[in-house]
């Protein structure tokens, strides 16, 4: 539902720049919302990494994590999704600046390596797949399957809502507070980057 | 949200909702789709987002529901009256009790607190809506398809049928083959979709949105326990939901995630099930404490005894139901050490429990008490769920417990909990909040027999379960045979039907809610404005609530404002302090409609949180029977999600009647 | 317009409006990314050396994640410069997911 939180751009006039306007606690409404969100999500992606944390051993006849994973390949796509986060940020700061060329250039950028993310993620479960890891071939593929499917879902989410962002920018049709919606997408993209980071260590890292 | 502007009403002294919406005029085409702002008939309920209009559907919605839970737990008594019945077949009869509890759990109690919650909580606060509005309504709009697409799988093969927690193996492909489990699993997801966005709205309403001077310490009790209730939602639907999926992902695609013969642990499903499920227990009984701790106060004219304590210990019982949820699996063979640690914390979660049922005690203690129908269900949740609390400690203590598990002992438990607790707290807001909601008083005499014929329809029923359950008759069996029945006093025939007369009896008292309801619709004499001498801020509105709640925005100097509007202390000749009603509601009405708002600003209507909640479950009937119906699904929420962004916060001028530009006073601000 | 005007009278309630006036420059952002990139080698390099010293390997690989999960959080999402509200709100779900999921783990002897 991340989507609706994000262009739910409530409080947002001319005169009420950063949609904290008359609020009790002089926080945006929508800021708080999508800090709540993410709150409940790491319930989500909790219960994913326990799963697989509890089923990463339970091979059945398929390979396990030390034959399938490629952790160079899997590097390099962590690091282009930590870098999508620093794209994430620069378009934040251009679009507080009032400076939409540069807010386009940079959720662009974030969308682009966003995709590179999931392109590499769609070649590796390509790979895993041939190597015999498929998602019912143990309660190891079904379980890490789901959790980073959840997590390639999340990313793709993301790249949709910056693009779209990017085409209502382009037509100048955001409602409400432009920095504030990219800011509210950027929480959620940045949200998605830490599960990646979480992931990346106790999926990928630490040997089963 | 979009804001529009509106002409200021002109003001009518307690006029019951007699301000006659200003007209907008849907001048501006917005994409494909004109603004609805049908301001009366069907379409000024279908597109809403006004807060009150939605807990109003919530509440009907949820009334049916009641009636069709209701209907399934008389047929499952019916089914045991007898010995070696045939009321029922043994598959049907599963699918009953699952669909009983899931209905009842899910589709009535979570939904009813959400419709005192929407309704209530902002005006308990001094908003004039909710922080998302349009959130609210797809929040409404998803519960109530969930709820239809659940119960279509009674026509479409069969209804769930692995009991309402749904234990593995009972839910694999193999031992319930039909559809009725992929039916449940959807289901809930989209009823949880609902409660996640409802929990983030509410939450925000309650920390952003509240009046000057609305301290969080400054709030009714109802609005705290909403509160906590949120955050409970909020935090254990996304396990649930992880949950499903993966229970979904075993019946569709082929996964192994509680299979044992694959060398999955189906405790898993328990961990999960209950780590959400506990915290739900307490999303189930939480409003209702809340709705008695503003009517005991009202009814025994004190203040709530002990308010910060009843705050922090709803909030400690929200904070400890994260704590406790493996007692629910102690049959399961946790190990000796993990037992001994949730028994200890089920009954540290006692205290809090029992602070509150003190404080109400002496809430009434002194108290010139005031017996109406509303205050005789609070007394009724006060003794009903005591009762039940303690057969609950005694499960606390695990090897008792064990003795007791899934035998009738554990149904008559939660049931004296959720329906003597929570049910009946349900009603005594029915009761005292329906003046406020409809204008009109319900009947008092038929309220008796209402609570009275409940009261001891539900102390029979769950009485009697107790009793079949120390006997030893398992739950969820659809017979008990003869030979088994037992001797002497506490034989299973007798007692099994004494528990079905209680529950007929309960069905009976309903029965007399839904005439009451019929009989007040129909007279003409309305309600005072404060039939009950309130102390809480909704009370300050005209009944019903004008469209914009409050003429004024009320600054708040304390708790129970209302009341302190109304009595001030006066000194007496003999030097006694005394409390002395200085104005009456009416008066306080007509000062706030002498000075109302120029300019109100209210959400205006739309049509995208109905598009996007009809999405979803055409997304689940497409899982079930052609992934493609799930592409259709999923393009409809995608559209609609994209009209949702594009839907202007601010209207344009043509929206408006006069059309607003130039000079005029189109000056937009939040509401609330 | 209405009745509703500023009211910040929550004293439990934090009001940072740090970000209104000097909000960090691109260079802290640049630095930040570069520090998760080293990070990220380093996590990445225990790849290769982990059999050889699999403790160590392991205590640094969770240090690694925590110092990133929480600089993202910190100078990407700008929890150092908001309000504590925020931060209040993400921290209860990370608190209780991290709590109830390890003990549901411990459960099933996962740690032993």
């Amino acid at each position: 539902m991340a989507d609706i939180a994000v262009h739910e751009g409530a409080h947002a006039h001319e005169h009420d720049a950063h949609g904290a306007h008359a609020t009790s606690t002089g926080l945006s409404n929508n800021k708080l919302a999508m800090w709540l969100f993410l709150g409940t999500e790491c319930l989500l992606f909790g219960g994913l990494i326990s799963t697989y944390m509890l089923y990463r051993g339970r091979l059945g006849n398929g390979p396990g994590p030390g034959q399938v994973f490629d952790i160079p390949l899997t590097s390099i796509s962590s690091f282009i999704l930590l870098m999508s986060s620093l794209t994430m940020v620069l378009a934040v700061n251009a679009a507080k600046e009032g400076d939409d060329r540069n807010t386009r250039v940079w959720l662009s950028a974030t969308a682009l390596l966003g995709a590179l993310f999931v392109g590499g993620q769609v070649y590796e479960f390509t790979a895993f797949y041939q190597e015999g890891l498929g998602f019912t071939t143990s309660l190891f593929g079904s379980s890490f399957f789901t959790l980073t499917g959840f997590h390639g879902v999340h990313v793709s989410l993301g790249i949709i809502m910056l693009m779209a962002l990017v085409g209502i920018i382009t037509r100048s049709k955001v409602p409400g507070d432009k920095a504030e919606v990219v800011e509210l997408i950027g929480l959620y993209w940045h949200f998605v980057d830490v599960v990646w980071v979480v992931i990346f260590t106790l999926v990928y890292l630490i040997p089963a | 949200m979009a804001i529009i502007e509106r002409p200021s009403a002109v003001p009518t002294f307690a006029g019951a909702g007699a301000n006659a919406p200003a007209v907008v005029t849907p001048t501006q085409g917005l994409g494909v789709f004109k603004r609805p702002v049908a301001a009366s008939g069907w379409k000024s309920w279908v597109f809403t987002v006004d807060h009150k209009k939605l807990g109003i559907m919530y509440g009907v919605v949820s009334m049916f529901f009641f009636l069709v839970g209701g209907v399934e737990a008389l047929l499952i008594r019916l089914q045991l009256a007898a010995p070696d019945n045939t009321v029922l077949s043994a598959q049907v009869y599963n699918e009953m009790f699952t669909m009983h509890a899931t209905t009842m759990v899910f589709l009535f109690v979570m939904p009813m607190a959400a419709a005192f919650a929407n309704y209530f909580l902002p005006l308990q606060i001094g908003a004039r809506d909710v922080a998302f509005p349009r959130i609210n309504a797809l929040g409404f709009w998803l519960f109530l398809f969930g709820g239809i697409f659940i119960n279509t799988s009674w026509v479409l093969g069969g209804a769930a049928d692995g009991g309402w927690f749904m234990y593995s193996p009972n839910s694999s492909p193999l031992f319930s083959p039909g559809h009725g489990v992929d039916f449940w699993v959807l289901g809930l997801q989209i009823t949880g979709i609902a409660s996640l966005v409802g929990a983030i709205n509410l939450i925000v309403t309650v920390l952003n949105m509240r009046a000057p001077g609305m301290k969080l310490m400054h709030m009714p009790m109802f609005t705290w326990m909403v509160l906590v209730v949120q955050f409970l939602l909020a935090f254990a639907m996304p396990v649930i939901t992880v949950a499903l999926f993966l229970l979904g992902f075993e019946r569709n695609f082929g996964a192994t995630f509680f299979n044992v013969d694959a060398g999955a642990d189906p405790l898993l499903w328990q961990h999960l099930f209950w780590i959400f499920g506990h915290p739900e227990v307490y999303i189930i009984i939480l409003p209702s404490f809340g709705i008695i701790s503003e009517v005991l106060p009202v009814f025994a004219r004190k203040p709530l005894f002990g308010y910060k304590f009843v705050v922090f210990s709803g909030a400690g019982i929200g904070f400890l139901g994260w704590g406790v949820w493996a007692h629910h699996m102690f049959a399961s063979g946790l190990g000796p050490v993990s037992v001994a640690v949730f028994s200890v914390a089920t009954m540290l979660i006692a205290i809090p429990t029992g602070v509150k049922i003190v404080n109400w005690t002496l809430t009434l203690w002194g108290g010139k008490l005031w017996f109406t129908t509303a205050m005789k269900f609070a007394i009724g949740v006060i003794v009903l769920f005591t009762i039940g609390g303690v057969t609950g400690v005694t499960h606390a203590v695990a090897p008792s417990d064990t003795q007791q598990t899934d035998t009738y002992h554990i149904v008559g438990h939660f049931h004296f909990v959720i329906v003597g607790g929570a049910v009946m707290g349900l009603f005594a807001g029915l009761y005292y909040w329906w003046p406020k909601m409809f204008g009109k008083t319900l009947n008092e005499k038929l309220g008796g027999w209402n609570f009275w014929l409940m009261f001891w329809g539900i102390s029979i029923t769950f009485g009697a379960m107790h009793i079949v359950g120390m006997q030893g008759q398992p739950r969820r069996m659809v017979v008990w045979p003869e030979k088994l029945t037992g001797e002497g006093f506490f034989n299973l025939h007798f007692w099994n039907q004494v528990a079905t007369w209680g529950a007929f009896t309960i069905a009976v008292g309903v029965a007399f809610f839904i005439v009451n309801v019929v009989v007040t619709a129909r007279k003409k004499e309305r309600a005072p404005l404060d039939p009950w001498d309130a102390r809480t801020l909704e009370w300050i509105t005209a009944s019903p609530p004008k469209e914009h709640n409050f003429d004024v925005i009320p600054t708040v100097h304390a708790l129970d404002e209302f009341f302190h509007r109304k009595y001030e202390e006066v000194e007496h000749e003999d030097g006694h302090v005394k409390l002395m009603k200085v104005k009456t509601a009416e008066e306080i009405l007509a000062e706030e409609e002498a000075r109302a708002d120029a300019h109100i600003h209210l959400p205006s209507p739309s049509y995208w949180p109905i598009v996007l909640a009809f999405g979803l479950p055409i997304i689940a009937y497409g899982v079930i029977y052609n992934l493609i119906l799930s592409f259709v699904g999923a393009a409809i929420v995608l559209l609609a999600g994209f009209g949702w962004a594009l839907e202007p916060s601010v209207a344009e001028d043509s929206d408006y009647d006069p059309p607003a530009g130039g000079d005029s006073t189109k000056e937009l601000a939040t509401i609330g | 317009m209405s009745a509703v005007t500023e009211h910040t009278d929550h004293g439990t309630e934090a009001h940072d409006h740090a970000d209104h006036g000097s909000h960090p420059t691109t260079l802290t952002f640049v630095k930040v990314a570069i520090i998760l990139a080293v990070i990220t080698a380093l996590e990445t390099s225990t790849y290769w050396w982990v059999e050889d010293a699999h403790t160590v390997a392991m205590i640094t690989l969770f240090i690694c994640m925590a110092i990133k999960f929480v600089m993202i959080l910190l100078w990407f999402m700008h929890l150092k410069w908001d309000s504590k509200l925020f931060s209040l709100m993400f921290y209860i779900g990370v608190g209780l997911a991290i709590a109830v999921y390890i003990v549901a783990l411990m459960t099933f002897h996962f740690f032993a």
